[in-house]
């Protein structure tokens, strides 16, 4: 306990000697900033308003003790420098070099009284890495909520449902399918089967080029969920390779319905579904 | 609870109302293959739109339901299995091989009188 609020102790002594240096020390962390050639993406005056506001947030990280200030501050922070390009190293190294600067500080105050500057040390050490680890932590966090806005954003794009024709539904699918997108598919798909009321639904996969196991196996499984929904699925324009990767797995192929390529899936979901297509007059 | 069995024309309709016990499943079982003879029914429809889980006893029962009846010389589908419980009933391995199966009531009417028409 004594320990405890000698610590707090040399803690307020420190937050005085940072609030009466403020505007020097300020500086030389602004210095050391643009001389290290961080933050290249920001003007010099921003990076002087930035640095006060975060030099005032982490003097009162140090005062009170409580990091909820300074997390909201960073994730305030890096809401508004992200989009900007600023790298995780450029926020990190702020931080770090602002910690820096102020324990040369103490140095330099204390070097008279080595038992002192131990012991001030002491207390500003770990607070310090906190108030560092807190700022990373809270960027990364921001950046990572960016990633998965920008996923969700992408796979919401990547995975229309069209109707081409009453009761028949076309999924085109491109690009890589992880199990998460593969997931989705069926969500949407399945959906999108009740509310169409389809009949006849055309997978294409002409734009994938290779699926693991594990989602071939849940395309087979999509296959058979939408049966259970009344519709029949056409897979169309299997590359070799996923052919490969079904046989592998042992699909039943009595199961899965697969033409060659999207046309001719179309023109066997239309006779499924009872349709006949013909030209009015010869092309010209 | 007992299923209650709804004569229309030459086809029969079970409509699930809630969660069904293994007990209720087996007796709508017997039910349905004494009826369908009884009352000369060509097709059974089984509503299932109001069952959020299927396990697999109810799954088994439908697929014993649906041969069960066409032994006795009629057609069966299986009609309202929601989206997600499809999916999970497909993750179980449970997936209704051989049966009939149709969006809802109105589409499983379409395609058991499609069939009378072929078979006339």
């Amino acid at each position: 306990m004594a320990k405890r609020d000698e610590s707090s102790e040399l803690l307020r002594e420190l937050v005085a000697h940072l609030r009466q240096n403020r505007t020097q020390l300020r500086e030389e962390w602004v210095g050391r900033i643009s001389e290290t050639r961080l933050l290249t993406a920001m003007t010099k005056e921003e990076i002087f308003a930035e640095a006060t506001s975060v030099y005032d947030s982490y003097v009162e990280a140090l005062e009170t003790e409580t990091f909820e200030a300074l997390q909201a501050y960073a994730r305030n922070l890096s809401e508004r420098i992200i989009p900007r390009g600023v790298e995780t190293h450029e926020v990190v190294g702020i931080v770090l070099l602002l910690r820096d600067v102020l324990a040369r500080s103490l140095f330099a105050k204390y070097q008279t009284d080595f038992k002192k500057l131990n012991r001030i040390l002491d207390a500003y050490e770990p607070a310090a890495n906190r108030i560092a680890n807190t700022v990373a932590v809270g960027f990364v966090q921001e950046r990572e909520r960016v990633i998965r806005q920008q996923q969700e954003a992408i796979r919401e794009l990547s995975t229309p449902v069209l109707q081409v024709r009453e009761r028949l539904l076309i999924l085109p699918i491109i690009g890589v399918i992880d199990p998460q997108r593969a997931r989705q598919l069926t969500e949407q798909l399945l959906r999108g089967i009740r509310t169409n009321r389809a009949k006849v639904v055309v997978i294409d996969i002409t734009g994938v080029a290779a699926m693991d196991v594990t989602v071939a196996n849940h395309l087979v499984q999509t296959v058979e969920a939408s049966r259970l929904l009344g519709a029949t699925v056409i897979v169309t324009g299997l590359s070799p390779e996923i052919a490969q990767t079904l046989v592998t797995i042992g699909v039943d192929l009595g199961k899965m319905n697969t033409v060659g390529d999207l046309q001719g899936g179309i023109e066997q979901a239309e006779r499924l579904l009872g349709y006949k297509v013909m030209a009015l007059a010869e092309p010209n | 609870m007992e299923v209650p069995i709804l004569k229309q024309g030459q086809v029969l309709i079970a409509t699930f109302q809630a969660a069904l016990s293994d007990a209720d499943l087996n007796q709508l079982r017997s039910a349905l293959v004494q009826q369908v003879v009884r009352f000369r029914s060509r097709g059974v429809i089984v509503d299932v739109t109001a069952m959020d889980v299927m396990d697999s006893f109810a799954s088994r029962t439908l697929r014993e339901i649906a041969h069960m009846i066409r032994l006795r010389g009629a057609e069966t589908v299986i009609v309202g299995i929601q989206p997600e419980v499809a999916f999970a009933m497909v993750q179980l391995g449970l997936t209704l091989e051989g049966v009939a199966t149709a969006l809802d009531l109105e589409e499983g009417l379409a395609y058991l009188n499609q069939k009378f028409k072929t078979m006339k």
